[in-house]
This record gives structure tokens, sequence and C-alpha cells, in this order.
């Protein structure tokens, strides 16, 4: 084997997971808003907000981690919004959601144009874990990362458990399935609502700021370029469960590293549709999903989307 | 009164009124430790409403509740809950993609943070095993049959130590043999010392499972007796009320020939149950058959198949001799069937659509209304004037949407567009239900006119008085067949209700 290529590949991968943790911060919030019943179309507009607020912090404080929570917190709140509309009011779910994407986009532009294209000093830089950042292959594709990779890494795991182990994942996912059921069964329904829905909003921050204080350490209006869709996308395709988030969430982000290590290695594809890639393998993801949920009888949480009241005669 | 009886609750003047109507009107309810007890009565009642005031769902606006000597304010399922109570409601409470397990410790607050599934379940197979069932508490809910899943209703109940089970008509959805097995549990649980509410309007359960029996009749308590001193006759006539009938002017004409043949006639629910079972009815020209039965008994089921909106498993529709057997709504149409549907502003009428265009919706494709692709507006307005007149329709906008009509103005344009196509069948669903009474009288008058005009009229209805009034005939259902056809001229009310109840078959 031609060693080159072997520590390409190794590069190309280890780049795929950073880009991958940018998908998978909103997809796994979006999984668990979702589980609740609530459908957030605003990830793309909500990652904005995360990576505009997430910079500004870091540029203000000079320290990324501050600024990643300020993105986060940010983003929390843009989610309120959306959780306020749609919980409270019983506002329509997915005229809500579009509304928040436009609202991140104009916000951030409007704020941001003064700060295009200034760089963060300081950025969030990796830390290799002693030990497992050794093992061969392994070693520097996973474990030479930074700590929000690692965050992810942990997330998946706590949140599959809390999901399906714990009598918080019980009452989640009975509230998204059968709201009627849950309440009467003494669940707080609009509290569990509210609580995921923000909860997700903060994780879409988290990938947009993660973007900005880390990855490309600078600001352009739009910098999240559609993964806010791509995540949405996702969280069919990982049949809203944490583990096949990660999946779905690495799989994109090796496209995303490929087409990038394709253009730098200077191919005669056209940079423009070497850029489309994830975007078609979006259509792909989002058939091969539908189909399976066809076939297997887990799929879409019964009452997403579907506000819910106490019925009164 | 009896109070040296050991009373589990007692409920006092209960009151609860909605917007038109007093579901319950000073209604007095006691219930004894360790007995069954059934609140009997028809459809509105008022027993669902009294129930639902005691499992927390409804706040009553007068009386009070006592539990064991205690007063209680239950504003809540979970108060209820609190206090003891377990209603298991007619539509299950549970999530189908979570297991036996996650459904019955859902909402729960004794549970920990994490669930010991292996607990849990050996706690939910102790108390299956007392009663003498089985369930897997690993199963999801989807996988079960109804059965099963009402089973895992009532361990939902016993596992959070409910001392008094409501059960909302716990035999509706299940067979013959697995309604036994449920009076098997109830009996089991009623020897451990547990109060139950058996809400019920099936005659024969009321007499095998219950101790006493409470009726209700339109919101009013008419009565609780102990069961073993009444007589199934006895209670329809507790749950039916008065014999006493006023009629309308009904002309004698010859009865023509016969128009609807239903043979054997096998159709599902959308459930999936089997919901007519072989059933075989013919109506005449110059007749109205009534058909009568308490709900779910597939009298929805048989007018869709009649009227092409479900399709027959077996079994053959003729109309005019022509066999009709699953064709589409249009072709019916075509054949002269008409039709009035129970929910007149989902299925009959388009609420978001203007008198006008409700009016044409059976002409729009004929002349003069359709020319080539496009509509005679122009035309259409004729139609709808003609029509509002001569039925007498209170229409302020022809152009504003029908749903802001009131119900008797929307039955009335229903009828009149129906009328004009001059059926030869005209299956009238519930017809008068909601409607004041002035318009429940020009129907019946307009259904008697058509049947004078020598078409056969099928009236599906609840209310049995009005069957009496107008129908010639009544055939009641009863699962899904039709269990005796009496001529309404000479007819005992007790009997009807036993047959509705399924307590005797068809008197010769």
């Amino acid at each position: 084997m031609n060693p080159t290529f072997g520590s390409i590949l190794i590069k190309v991968l280890a780049g795929a997971v950073q880009s991958g943790t940018i998908l998978l911060l909103p997809t796994l919030g979006e999984v668990l808003t979702e589980r609740s019943g609530v459908l957030n179309l605003g990830l793309e507009g909500l990652m904005l907000i995360g990576a505009f607020f997430g910079f500004l912090g870091a540029m203000k404080t000079g320290n990324p981690y501050i600024g990643l929570l300020l993105g986060m917190a940010a983003a929390a709140a843009a989610a309120a919004i959306h959780a306020f509309i749609c919980v409270t009011l019983r506002g329509n779910q997915t005229v809500t959601g579009l509304a928040l994407t436009i609202f991140g986009t104009g916000l951030t532009s409007f704020y941001g144009d003064s700060w295009v294209s200034q760089r963060l000093t300081t950025a969030i830089k990796p830390m290799a874990i002693p030990g497992l950042s050794q093992i061969p292959v392994v070693g520097p594709i996973l474990f030479s990362q930074d700590l929000i990779v690692y965050a992810g890494y942990i997330l998946v795991a706590l949140f599959w458990f809390l999901l399906f182990k714990t009598k918080v994942g019980v009452n989640l996912r009975a509230v998204g399935e059968n709201a009627k059921a849950a309440d009467a069964m003494g669940v707080n329904v609009v509290g569990t609502r509210y609580f995921w829905t923000i909860l997700g909003g903060a994780l879409a921050g988290a990938g947009g700021a993660y973007i900005t204080c880390c990855i490309h350490p600078y600001w352009l209006n739009g910098i999240t370029s559609g993964k806010g869709w791509i995540a949405v996308a996702l969280v069919v395709f990982a049949m809203w469960n944490p583990f096949n988030s990660l999946l779905g969430a690495f799989l994109f982000g090796s496209i995303e590293a490929l087409q990038l290590q394709l253009q730098a290695a200077g191919t005669y594809i056209n940079s423009a549709l070497l850029s489309m890639l994830p975007y078609i393998a979006t259509f792909l993801v989002i058939i091969v999903a539908t189909l399976i949920v066809r076939v297997r009888h887990v799929g879409t949480p019964k009452e997403l989307g579907i506000p819910y009241a106490r019925e009164e005669k | 009164m009896e109070g040296q009886e050991q009373l589990m609750l007692v409920m006092s003047n209960i009151t609860k009124r909605f917007p038109g109507i007093v579901a319950n009107d000073h209604v007095n309810f006691a219930l004894r430790k360790g007995e069954i007890h059934t609140l009997l009565g028809e459809n509105g009642a008022g027993k669902s409403t009294l129930m639902n005031v005691l499992d927390g769902i409804y706040y009553p606006d007068e009386g009070e509740i006592v539990i064991e000597g205690k007063r209680v304010d239950l504003r809540s399922p979970l108060d209820s809950m609190k206090h003891g109570i377990g209603m298991i409601h007619q539509n299950f409470m549970l999530v189908d993609s979570l297991s036996v397990i996650e459904n019955v410790i859902l909402g729960l607050e004794s549970q920990g943070f994490y669930i010991d599934k292996k607990s849990v379940a050996d706690r939910i197979e102790a108390i299956a095993r007392k009663y003498n069932f089985r369930v897997d508490p690993y199963a999801k809910i989807w996988q079960l049959s109804v059965g099963e899943q009402q089973r895992v209703e009532i361990i939902k109940t016993l596992f959070k130590g409910a001392r008094i089970l409501i059960l909302d008509e716990p035999t509706a959805v299940l067979t013959p043999q697995e309604s036994e097995e449920l009076f098997g549990i109830l009996r089991e649980m009623k020897s451990e010392g547990k109060s139950i509410i058996f809400i019920s309007h099936k005659l024969n359960e009321v007499m095998s499972v219950s101790d006493r029996v409470t009726v209700l009749r339109k919101g009013l308590l008419v009565g609780t007796v102990d069961t073993a001193s009444v007589t199934e006759r006895e209670l329809a006539k507790m749950m039916i009320g008065r014999d006493v009938l006023f009629r309308l002017e009904r002309k004698e004409i010859e009865q023509g020939r016969e128009v609807l043949k239903v043979e054997d006639a096998q159709a599902h629910n959308d459930r999936g149950i089997m919901a007519l079972n072989k059933l075989s009815i013919s109506v005449h020209g110059g007749e109205i058959m009534g058909v009568a039965g308490v709900a779910g008994n597939g009298q929805v089921e048989l007018a869709e198949c009649i009227t092409g909106l479900r399709h027959l498993v077996s079994g053959h529709v003729t109309v005019e001799g022509i066999d009709v057997t699953n064709a589409t709504p249009c072709t019916l149409a075509s054949a002269g069937v008409n039709y009035i549907p129970a929910d007149r502003l989902g299925v009959g009428l388009v609420p978001n659509l203007s008198t006008v265009d409700n009016a044409m919706l059976r002409k729009y494709r004929q002349k003069p209304m359709c020319r080539g692709t496009f509509i005679d507006y122009g035309a259409a307005c004729t139609y709808a004037d003609g029509l509002i007149e001569k039925f007498d329709i209170a229409v302020p906008l022809r152009n504003a949407p029908i749903k802001v009509l009131s119900g008797g103005n929307m039955q009335k344009l229903l009828l009149a567009r129906e009328i004009a196509e001059n059926p030869r069948l005209l299956i009238a669903e519930h017809p008068t239900r909601g409607l004041d009474v002035g318009a429940t009288e020009f129907v019946r008058k307009t259904l008697l006119e058509e049947r004078d005009n020598g078409v056969a009229v099928l009236l599906i209805s609840e209310d049995l008085d009005e069957i009496l009034m107008v129908a010639d005939r009544v055939a009641v259902m009863y699962e899904g067949r039709i269990v005796g056809i009496v001529d309404t001229h000479h007819v005992d009310i007790a009997q009807i209700g036993l047959m509705m109840a399924g307590a005797v078959g068809a008197k010769a």
C-alpha cells in the first residue's frame, strides 16, 4: 500500500470527524426535539445564530470556549421563541421553523456585516487524548481531536441512555407519540416540549459556534451554508436514534472532507459540482431512510408537528 | 339510605353543564366496597360525563365527592390516581411504540431515574398471575391484540394501587370470549375487595357481572337497583324511558317493489375488526326502514357499504335488481342512491365552500352548470337559489362558507341537494341529531314525503322514538347483524330494547 495514500486517508477521515461533529450536534438536538413532538425547521437559523454569537463572544473575551457557550445560549433563546409559538400558542410548526431560519439568517447578516473576514486570534485547539491517540489509524482519526468532538461522542452515548433506559426518556417518547396518554398519566407535556426544544436549540447553536470558534475561526455571512438543513434530513436518516445520528453525521462529514480533498488535489471535476455532493447525498439518504422506515415499524414520532391541547367538550 | 353499608365512594348532587346542555343534573351515585356496580344508560345519558368527573377530567359545576368518608377535590387525573381511582377509557391511553413496561411506569413518580426493567416486569407478571392472565411485559403495545391492550390498561391502574376501577364500555371492542375472560378478572378483583364501576348498555352483561345497577337517562338519575331484584326487561324500560309516543301523520300507501337488497354482507371497521357479520336486509319502495341499535354495532359500516364508501369483504348489494357491490359512490349516485351522512359537515358538506358550491356538488359535472372546462356560476346560483327557496333555508350570504349556517339549515341544504336528485334509495344516518325541534320536524316530514313518493328510505338512528315515529318497520342491529325486524304499528319498546342489548333474537 502506498504510504502517502494511507496518511492522506487518515487526514481526510480526521477532517471528516470534525465536519461530522458540526452536523452531529444539531442532529442530536433535533432528534430529541422531534421525539417530544416538536418539529424545528429553524436549525439553519439557530446554527447561524450560534455561529455568530459564538464568534462574537470569542472575539470579545478572547476565549473560544466562552464564545461557544454564548453561541449556545443565544440559539437556545431563539429556540425558546419557537417553543412559545408552537407549544403555548399552538402555531404552525413548519412555518414557525422556516421563519426562525429566515430570522437567524437576517439577524446574523445584519450584525455580522461589520465582522466579515475578521479572524479570531485564539480558536479551539485539538487536545490529543493520551494513550488512545497512540492507537494506529483510529488514534489520529478519533482521539487527536478537540474537546467539542469528544463532547459529541459522550452526548451520543448519554442521550441514547437517557432516551431508552431512563424514565426521562420514556416520558419524552410518550409525549411525542401520544401526548394525550402521557398527560393522562401525569406527564407534563408542555414542560417536556419546552425543555427539549430549547435544549435542541442550544445544541444547534453549539454546532454553529463550533464552526466559527474552531474550524473556520472567522466570520462570513451564511457561514453554515445549509448544514442546518442537512441536519434536518439526518434526523430522518437516523430514525430518531442518537447512535444513528453519529453514523449519519460522520458519513456526511466524510463526503464533505472528500470533496474538499478532491478540490485541493486539483481534479478535473468542477469545484461547484463537488460542493454539491453533500446536498445530492441528502436526497439519497432520505430515499434510503424512507424505504427502511416503510419496512420496519420505526418511524416518525406519531404526533410530530401536532400541537396538544387538553380536550374540552 | 345506605349509611350502614361500607361505602367506598359517594357522589352527591353532581351537576355538569356544557354549553346548551346539562350532561349531569344533580346525579347521586354510591359505590360499595367490593362490588361491581354498573352504570347503565343510552348514548348521551351522561354516563361518561359522570365518570370523567370522577377521573378528574371534568370539574363538576355542583356537587361533592366523598371517598371513604373524606371529601375530595379532584382536579386532574393525577389527583384521582392519588385517591385510588383508575379509569380505563374506551380509547386506550397507551403509547403504541412503547413496551408494556414503559407504558406502565409512564409518569410514575415512585420510579427512579434509571428504569429497572426486570423488577417492573416481575411486578407486572405478579399482578397478571394474581388475576389469572398473562401478558408479555417486554412486548410493544402495537404488537398486542385489543384484549391484551385492555389488560395492560388494567395492570396500569393496579400498578398504581387503584382501589376503584372505572371501565368505560370495556366490552365494546372485545370478542365474546375476551369479554368472558374480562368478567373473570373483574370478579377476581371484586373478591380482592376492589370496587368496580362498569359502564355498559349491554343488558346481558350487566345482569351477569354486576351486583347493582344505576340507570341514567338524559343526564338524570333514574334509580339504583340490585341486579338480583330486576329483570332485563325492567332495566330496558328504565334505560329507554317512557312508552308514550306521539305520531306523525302517516299515509297508508302501497308498498313498492324491492329497491335495496343486501345479502350476507361482511365488512371490516376502521380497526380491521369484522363489523358486519353476514348482514342481510331488504328495503322496498314507499317504505321507511328504521335501523335501531346501540352505536358501534355496524350501523356506520352498513351505510358506508351501501354508499360505496367502504369495501365489502363478501356479500352483495343490489339496487333495483342491479348489482352495485363495491361500486364507486359516483356509480351509486347515478343508480339513484342518495345519502344523508351522520357527519353532515365532514362527509355531507364541505365546510369551507360556499352554499352555492355545496349545492352544486352533485350537479356540477352536468349541463347547464358545466360548460366544457368552465362552471357556469350563473346557472349554479340559480340552482342554489331554487333549493334555498323550496326548502326555506336561511342563508344570510350564499357565497359565505357553509359552516357559518346553523345545523338545521345545513341539514336542510344537504337534504335538498340529495332529494333534488330524485333518489330511488335514500339513506339517512342520524338525520336529526343535534337539530332543534323545528328542523327535526322538517327533516322527518321530508323523509315521510319521500316515502310517499315511492322512495325506499333507510333511516339509521339511535333515537328510538324517531324510528317509531317515522319508520314503517324497524330492523334492530346487534354485533353486525340484524337480530330482528319489527313492524312499528304494533311494537313493544321493551322488546326492542332487549334486542338492542343483544338479550333476545328475532321475534316471530
